[in-house]
């Protein structure tokens, strides 16, 4: 690996913890579409600056491009806040209106200079480390690296200095009003740290990808821990496993770096999603069978319990009252002769005392039967 | 100037495809818009018409043709895994509907660059494909895509006709639906399929990135007039249509005018008359 690939994979990794740190709180809050809508509406920032200063370095751009996904933002609340439109609807509808506003400028007076529509969508991060940086004629490195870094600085410090107060009025609002802390600022804080580094990352990977960097490592740490440091880390970790990934998987088969960053991610929530300890699918049917396992005995004794006197019952007539199949009635009465709460004698099922006892404490665990 | 338009109108073969084809377009999705509207999926359109690109690239690889059925079929399977995903992802776990449709459109979006960059690579230049399907070219449409918006808008219309006491209790009461004993879950998946196939056809139209708009603006702009749900399906088809034909008769009018955007900016240009002149002062 050489420098320039060295600075290409840094500059994506920086990206995706950049990214993920806003992330987090998008999706605890349930507002993760919000950057997709950002991460597009900043394009007639970026135009509109750019036609006025006539240069793609200014770093007016950036102020353009923050503002506009902020004013995406504040339209977007308006227009919930009119209660004439539902908040996704409100979403669908502002944010292609900027985002094509921006795309008929550039067609229209841009069309000529390094600014045009496929690099907004799919941005090319090979070329992100083309632009030096340098100071007193120095080379100090790619300004991408520089730009992401301070990104990646800010959104560290914000979210370190305002923890406290993004834990609580994400998961709890109301008690956040309580205790004055505001979280209406708090969200726009949010909404300015998620603009902030759509416009880095935008340039970097592109105005889709980016919501990829923003939203699935969260998601996928989500699935696998319910303690926010830890899903802070592992979002960061899943974020940058996702971009290194993606650069070796882009290197290999020589396509898009942004599309293979994107496509990795996808790939590590998948394997989240089906081997996450406790909430993976793969969990969740081990746990809803071993439950299964456990009440079907439970539901069985606390039936028969039921029924007056104790003189035995075929088992053909339990499955049809219970409304069982026989092969899980089979089941339930094995795993009950097993605990010794029933026998099989002369091909009936007898309660035992131990099953008397078993059924009239599962009827309260379980409330079955109640 | 508008006389001239109009007699184009008449004589000029490709104006008239393109004006056609967008307002079959309109139309169509238009209609189901209000559905997704309703039901509170706005933004499914947007997840779907994203996730049909690596559908479009693969139909590509697979059978190397430029036939728009062709690849619009390819679009349209991936749409509809895409939507699956979504609902899976949705039921198994506890992640929201949010970030569902967060992960599933920037994931497939970001597996339909890598083959289309690959596609790109490997010789044949089809660097058109990408621009097409991107942002659509509404001046590009050919009899025989005209054709295929005809038959696949007249199905999704047809079918929407035929379940329409379905489609209307699934909007407002899906419970009720249930307890009447109607199939739920199918109808659920019908309605869907009819929104992916009312997004593909569209796409070479106005593009990827921009479909879901003409979905949720017609609905969101109808919704403004009107309580009763047949007249806000057939104002938002009206919307929907003079939105498409209005904005790709500009676009083809104006040289190097992106379709996808231009009709965005029209529908949404109706929107907010709505949104101001509308009687309706409150959402229920």
């Amino acid at each position: 690996m050489n420098m320039l690939e060295l600075e290409i994979v840094t500059i994506a990794c920086i990206t995706a913890l950049a990214c993920a740190l806003p992330g987090v709180f998008l999706v605890l809050r349930g507002v993760s579409l919000m950057s997709d809508a950002i991460s597009h509406a900043i394009l007639p920032g970026i135009v509109i600056m750019f036609l006025l200063v006539q240069s793609l370095e200014s770093p007016l751009l950036i102020f353009g491009a923050a503002f506009s996904g902020l004013l995406t933002v504040v339209c977007t609340e308006l227009l919930i806040n009119s209660q004439k439109l539902k908040k996704d609807a409100a979403i669908g509808l502002v944010f292609p209106l900027f985002f094509s506003v921006g795309v008929i400028l550039i067609s229209q007076y841009a069309r000529n200079v390094h600014l045009d529509t496929d690099m907004v969508l799919l941005g090319e991060l090979a070329f992100a480390s083309l632009n030096r940086l340098h100071i007193g004629g120095v080379d100090v490195g790619s300004s991408a690296l520089w730009l992401m870094g301070g990104i990646l600085a800010l959104n560290a410090l914000c979210i370190r200095l305002f923890m406290k107060e993004l834990q609580v009025s994400s998961f709890d609002p109301v008690f956040a009003t309580v205790i004055s802390v505001h979280p209406v600022a708090i969200y726009y804080l949010l909404m300015a740290l998620t603009s902030i580094t759509a416009v880095g990352a935008f340039d970097v990977v592109g105005a889709i990808v980016v919501v990829a960097l923003m939203i699935t490592p969260p998601a996928t740490a989500y699935l696998c821990t319910n303690r926010l440091p830890t899903l802070i880390l592992l979002s960061c970790l899943f974020g940058m496993g996702a971009a290194v990934g993606g650069y070796a998987l882009a290197a290999s088969a020589d396509v898009s770096i942004a599309g293979s960053i994107a496509s990795m991610s996808g790939l590590i929530f998948l394997t989240a999603l089906l081997f996450a300890p406790r909430k993976g699918i793969i969990a969740n049917y081990m746990g809803a069978k071993r439950h299964a396992n456990a009440l079907a005995p439970a539901i069985l004794c606390a039936y028969l319990s039921n029924k007056p006197g104790n003189t035995g019952w075929e088992v053909d007539q339990i499955a049809n009252q219970l409304g069982w199949s026989i092969e899980q009635i089979n089941l339930a009465i094995h795993g009950a002769v097993a605990l010794e709460y029933v026998v099989l004698l002369m091909g009936k099922v007898w309660l035992t005392q131990k099953g008397c006892v078993f059924a009239r404490e599962s009827t309260e665990k379980f409330c079955v039967f109640s | 100037m508008e006389i001239a338009l109009f007699t184009n109108l008449i004589n000029d073969y490709t104006l008239r495809t393109v004006v056609l084809g967008s307002a079959v377009l309109g139309i169509t999705a238009g209609a189901l818009g209000v559905f997704a509207l309703l039901r509170g999926q706005s933004l499914l359109g947007d997840a779907i018409s994203h996730a049909s690109l690596p559908g479009i690239a693969c139909a590509f690889l697979l059978t190397s043709t430029k036939n728009p059925a062709i690849l619009l079929c390819g679009g349209a399977i991936a749409g509809i895994i895409g939507s699956a995903c979504i609902l899976g992802i949705i039921r198994n776990t506890r992640i929201k509907n949010d970030a569902a449709l967060g992960i599933i459109l920037s994931v497939f979006f970001g597996i339909g660059l890598v083959l289309l960059t690959h596609i790109q690579k490997n010789g044949s230049s089809n660097q058109s494909i990408l621009n097409k399907f991107l942002f659509g070219n509404a001046s590009t449409l050919m009899h025989e895509d005209l054709i295929l918006m005809l038959i696949v808008g007249g199905v999704v219309l047809g079918l929407l006709t035929l379940f329409w006491k379905e489609c209307s209790l699934l909007a407002f009461d899906p419970s009720y639906l249930r307890s009447l004993g109607y199939p739920v879950v199918l109808l659920d998946a019908l309605l869907t399929l009819l929104t992916v196939l009312s997004i593909v056809i569209g796409l070479q139209t106005v593009g990827v990135v921009l479909m879901s708009s003409l979905l949720v603006a017609p609905a969101a702009a109808a919704r403004q007039w009107t309580k009763r749900l047949s007249h806000m399906v057939i104002l938002a088809a009206c919307f929907g249509a003079c939105a498409g034909v209005t904005g790709s008769l500009i676009s083809s009018c104006v040289t190097h005018l992106p379709t996808g955007p231009t009709i965005v900016v029209v529908v949404s240009v109706i929107v907010l008359i709505s949104l101001v002149f509308g009687p309706r002062r409150s959402f229920a």
